[in-house]
């Protein structure tokens, strides 16, 4: 009954071939949730694929670095996956999350289930440092309607202590994105004693207010929920002293977001 | 069916009651249906409108709340009357404070002092006093059973020993033979609506609708039942006049309304203790009323809601004696005082009413309860206004269940409502014959094991050739579980057939059974536990392979896999199908027994807390839980197995068929507030989406959970400060202090979904 809705649903989209023959692409997934509520709006499908660029130190998930730690899958079977869930992501207003990991690391993977996600009439999202963002051509960014931009500093000194490399990229993504009125979720990681400086912020929200592509932010209290997967990798985890901001701290940050009109959390 | 009852002056009296209200065929005969659909005003705002708290409440909650401590202080039972056997006018007024109080009337002469109803069983009603310092009467001894044949008596003089056999072994645990079977819901409006007198008149017409020329046996249990029935609606009446009301006339305002279904449901459980006593679909009945007084500038809001709060108030303390063993099985004191709220009409309109709104905030102007057990029938179609309600007060909450009203509707009706946890029935026109339920799993075992019960080594189950290999193989144990479910379902039914001829016979609820038509429908309401061990144990032995590992009796008593397996909850359908396969395999065994009293055969998949006590007394199943573990809830998953989200998890128990369980399918989810979203304005639509999303997909019921585990776990450790913190289980909801320890950690095992 579902699918014959959907179908119904997709029948008055001229513009797209009833059938459109499309490659199948290998990919690398670390895990996927079925029902995440806190990446995009709705209840979402989130594919978590592996790979990434950055090091950050506060990285909750450094078991996904590497693209071939994950688990070896193809565009085909990720989206009979989540056609599995098309009716209820639907109903409960919500979509598809590619998350990771750096989705940008696949790009061929991450155009594809994208592009398969949206003929299924899904709303589609990235979660992204953007620093890879001049790996993705227009025809990616045309298949995505959210993307949620993690913005781990606003100076190159402090984004490179964070994260090990350039910030340059992903500003340029963001401008880019702005360009093409692309909506954005900003993500701003608080870490006390790392990303807590307050003339650096300010000046991020400027920067995300000037963009007016900015929908939200969310400012994300460090947490450190995945320290022992650092132990179990086997790498020093830099934090283990460093708390988790105060509540007071948490909400001034809020402010000085919400001081240049930003819709903040 | 309803008798015609054409009666001049009976319609006169009504004038004052029934002034504004449209007429219809509820005016001509007993149809509260009719007259709900013809005059209520559904509401398709906001909560905005509500009023709070008055003094007057908060002061006689307060009162309660001291009382409630007490009796948890005491261990758990305050008070008893040992010595009146209780029935619907044996106990005089009483009150918590006469002053404070709007809605009046209590079981016995005090609050939380309970009742004895020893026609059930007895040494029930014995131990349960003895379990709490009480003594009954000496007489008792002497009337019981040598004078007065109980229930329980009955029932043991005709179980086979078969029966006796699997109630021991535990692979039919919780059977109503020694207590109230309960699961009757009353049409309590009906005394509201039209007062006893006219009940009492259509009583009459039933009967001399039955002198007829061939008075057999079933002729003569209707008319010496529906002589019962009168005679429960008299004493009605006179229990009324204790407290100042007469019942025999309608209600003519809302505060008469509430105080009328208030007093005809204390009626029944004064008569009955049974196991759930649901109030049924009251409040959109009273919202007319209410809505009549706020028209006539009788009632302010803060009034209407002050009547709903002192009438929850009531259904809170509602108090039956249990022993010890009872409560291990149904956990925290349950009485399933279940409520629907909302749902839709035939004619596309929503039953929404502000009233609906009114008793969902009984949970925030007196504070979290497990009682009246609220259950939301949710729809695509309700108003918005009312689903951000419902999904916001469940977030504060967790004091809410949800059915599907689109899944049901069509089954049962718009006027149908909920008897304990999630069996629908057509109000005043259907009852259930309440059946427990049968382990799933441990029959698995007996296929195995030839019918040679694991633990006892006895032969329990049919004697068939075991499995004799060191390696299960999934046709092989296939082929052995399909007659050992035929003969579990026929020892069961039998079993059932026992107990409920029995209760009929010697503990028949006259009162519950006047407030219902004539002709009504009857199920033998039949039910599964341990559904997702038996699927991933099939799913075991199809997909890794499991080796037996035998004792000295030669018994597989445990199972040693290698590989894995997919299981249930990850909306896989190699293991989802083996599920459905099993519930629409043993319904079909079901079906194919004979009945008590021509029912309908129905099954549930749902555990209430039994799931603890089924799970001690089965042995080490193939899917790797070792013995003694507890079952996972319901249709629940196993704890921690169901790994790959909450939509999964959703969707692999939305395809167990309703058609094949239509007792119901009940789900208890668990959501940190963290994972559903960031702002209350994010989790209340998150949650209505995951609502959304499991109901549209067949989903039929879901327990809503949203808190932390650190917050039970502080809970366990400092019970004092959690008095009213409220979970819900399979069903229902408890106190989570009132738990056993041993449910306490079963609860904090189970999944947590947005936990890494």
């Amino acid at each position: 009954m579902d699918s014959t809705n959907a179908q119904l649903r997709e029948v008055p989209q001229p513009s797209r071939p009833v059938r459109e023959v499309r490659p199948v692409v290998r990919g690398f997934v670390h895990s996927s949730e079925a029902g995440g509520a806190v990446d995009g709006p709705g209840v979402r499908f989130v594919l978590f694929v592996s790979g990434c660029p950055l090091r950050c130190q506060y990285c909750h998930n450094p078991d996904t670095w590497h693209t071939r730690q994950g688990k070896e899958t193809t565009s085909r079977e990720a989206l009979a996956e989540i056609a599995s869930y098309s009716a209820f992501l639907k109903r409960a207003h919500g979509g598809v999350t590619i998350s990771g990991g750096e989705p940008m690391v696949q790009p061929d993977f991450l155009r594809e289930v994208l592009h398969g996600s949206k003929a299924m009439g899904l709303h589609t999202a990235i979660d992204t440092s953007g620093y890879l963002g001049h790996h993705i051509g227009d025809d990616i960014l045309a298949d995505i309607d959210l993307v949620l931009l993690d913005i781990k500093a606003f100076s190159e000194a402090t984004y490179h202590e964070v994260t090990g490399v350039k910030l340059k990229p992903t500003l340029d993504f963001a401008r880019r994105l702005a360009a093409m009125g692309k909506p954005i979720w900003l993500r701003y990681v608080l870490v006390p004693g790392l990303t807590d400086k307050m003339d650096e912020i300010s000046e991020l929200a400027r920067f995300a207010a000037g963009l007016g592509n900015v929908e939200r932010v969310d400012v994300l209290p460090f947490h450190k929920m995945g320290e022992f997967k650092w132990d179990d990798c086997g790498r020093p985890y830099k934090l283990k002293d460093t708390q988790p901001p105060s509540a007071e701290l948490t909400e001034e940050v809020r402010n000085v977001f919400r001081a240049e009109g930003l819709l903040t959390h | 069916m309803n008798m015609h009852v054409t009666s001049e002056a009976v319609e006169a009296d009504n004038s004052n009651a029934w002034r504004d209200f449209a007429a219809g065929n509820w005016t001509r005969e007993v149809a509260v249906r009719d007259f709900i659909i013809a005059n209520v005003t559904p509401y398709v705002g906001d909560a905005a409108f509500l009023a709070p708290v008055t003094g007057r409440t908060e002061a006689l909650w307060g009162k309660l709340k001291d009382l409630l401590k007490a009796e948890r202080d005491n261990g758990g039972v305050l008070d008893v009357d040992a010595s009146h056997v209780s029935s619907i006018a044996t106990h005089g007024p009483g009150y918590i404070d006469r002053e404070l109080e709007q809605v009046v009337g209590l079981q016995t002469d005090a609050p939380l002092k309970r009742a004895i109803m020893p026609f059930g069983g007895y040494r029930m009603v014995k131990s349960g006093l003895e379990a709490y310092g009480f003594k009954g009467e000496d007489y008792f001894d002497k009337v019981f059973p040598a004078i007065r044949k109980t229930h329980n008596d009955g029932v043991f003089d005709v179980y086979t020993p078969e029966a006796l056999k699997c109630r021991k072994s535990g692979i039919i645990t919780g059977l109503p033979d020694a207590y109230g079977r309960g699961r009757i819901i009353g049409d309590y409006r009906r005394v509201a609506l039209y007062g006893v007198n006219r009940l009492i008149a259509d009583k009459k017409a039933q009967a001399a609708s039955y002198e007829l020329d061939q008075i057999d046996e079933t002729v003569l249990r209707a008319r010496e039942e529906i002589a019962d029935q009168i005679r429960a609606l008299k004493e009605l009446v006179v229990m009324g006049k204790t407290y100042g009301f007469d019942l025999s006339r309608p209600a003519e305002n809302a505060r008469e309304a509430i105080q009328w279904v208030y007093l005809a449901y204390l009626g029944a459980v004064k008569e009955a203790n049974g196991a759930a006593m649901s109030i049924g679909r009251v409040s959109s009945f009273l919202d007319i009323y209410i809505a009549r007084d706020i028209a006539e500038g009788t009632l302010s809001e803060a009034e209407a809601q002050e009547l709903i709060d002192h009438f929850v108030m009531k259904l809170r303390i509602v108090r039956f004696l249990r022993t010890p063993e009872y409560d291990q099985l149904f956990s925290g004191d349950p009485t399933w005082v279940t409520e629907v709220i909302g749902g839709m009409a035939h004619d596309g309109r929503t039953l929404v009413t502000k009233s609906s709104f009114r008793f969902l905030h009984t949970l925030e102007t007196l504070g979290p309860a497990p009682e009246p057990n609220l259950t939301v029938l949710w729809s695509e179609q309700l108003p918005k206004g009312f689903k951000e309600f419902c999904a916001l007060t469940s977030i504060r909450t967790s004091s809410i269940q949800y059915e599907s009203d689109d899944l049901m509707r069509p089954y049962w009706g718009d006027d149908y409502g909920i008897a304990c946890c999630v069996s629908a029935m057509r109000i005043g026109k259907q009852m259930q014959f309440f059946g427990a339920r049968a382990n799933l799993a441990k029959t698995l075992l007996y296929a195995i094991n030839g019918g040679r019960d694991e633990i006892s080594g006895e032969q329990v189950g049919m004697t068939m050739a075991p499995v004799t290999g060191d390696v299960l193989d999934f046709e092989d144990v296939k082929a052995k579980l399909i007659p050992m479910m035929g003969w579990l379902a026929r020892v069961y039914v039998n079993a059932l057939n026992a107990i409920h001829y029995m209760h009929d016979k010697y503990m028949y609820e006259r009162l519950e059974m006047a407030l219902h038509d004539r002709d009504i429908l009857r199920t033998m309401a039949c039910g599964i536990a341990g559904l997702s061990v038996a699927a991933d144990s099939l799913s075991a032995i199809k997909y890794a392979k499991v080796k037996v590992i035998r004792d000295a009796r030669g018994l597989a008593t445990d199972f040693e896999i290698e590989g894995s397996y997919p299981a249930f909850g990850n909306n896989d359908d190699r293991v989802d199908d083996i599920a459905v396969w099993l519930t629409e395999t043993f319904m079909n065994q079901l079906r194919k027994q004979k009945t008590y009293r021509g029912s309908v055969a129905t099954q549930s998949i749902l555990t209430i807390t039994s799931n603890v006590v089924y799970g001690k007394k089965t042995g080490s199943t193939p899917d790797g839980r070792k013995a003694g573990q507890p079952f996972a809830p319901g249709a629940n998953p196993m704890h921690g197995r169901d790994v790959k989200g909450a939509m999964a998890s959703m969707a692999s128990v939305s395809k167990l068929p309703y058609a094949h369980a239509q007792d119901g399918i009940s789900y208890t989810f668990t959501i940190v507030p963290s994972a559903l979203g960031a702002t209350d304005e994010d989790r209340v639509e998150n949650l209505i989406g995951l609502l959304s999303g499991y109901f549209q997909g067949n989903g039929h019921h879901i327990n809503v959970n949203v808190f932390d585990r650190e917050t039970l776990l502080h809970a366990m450790d400092h019970p004092e400060l959690y008095p009213q913190l409220t979970i819900r289980v399979s069903g229902y909801a408890v106190n989570f202090i009132k738990l056993t320890r041993e449910q306490q950690l079963d609860v904090i095992s189970r999944t947590f979904h947005g936990l890494n």
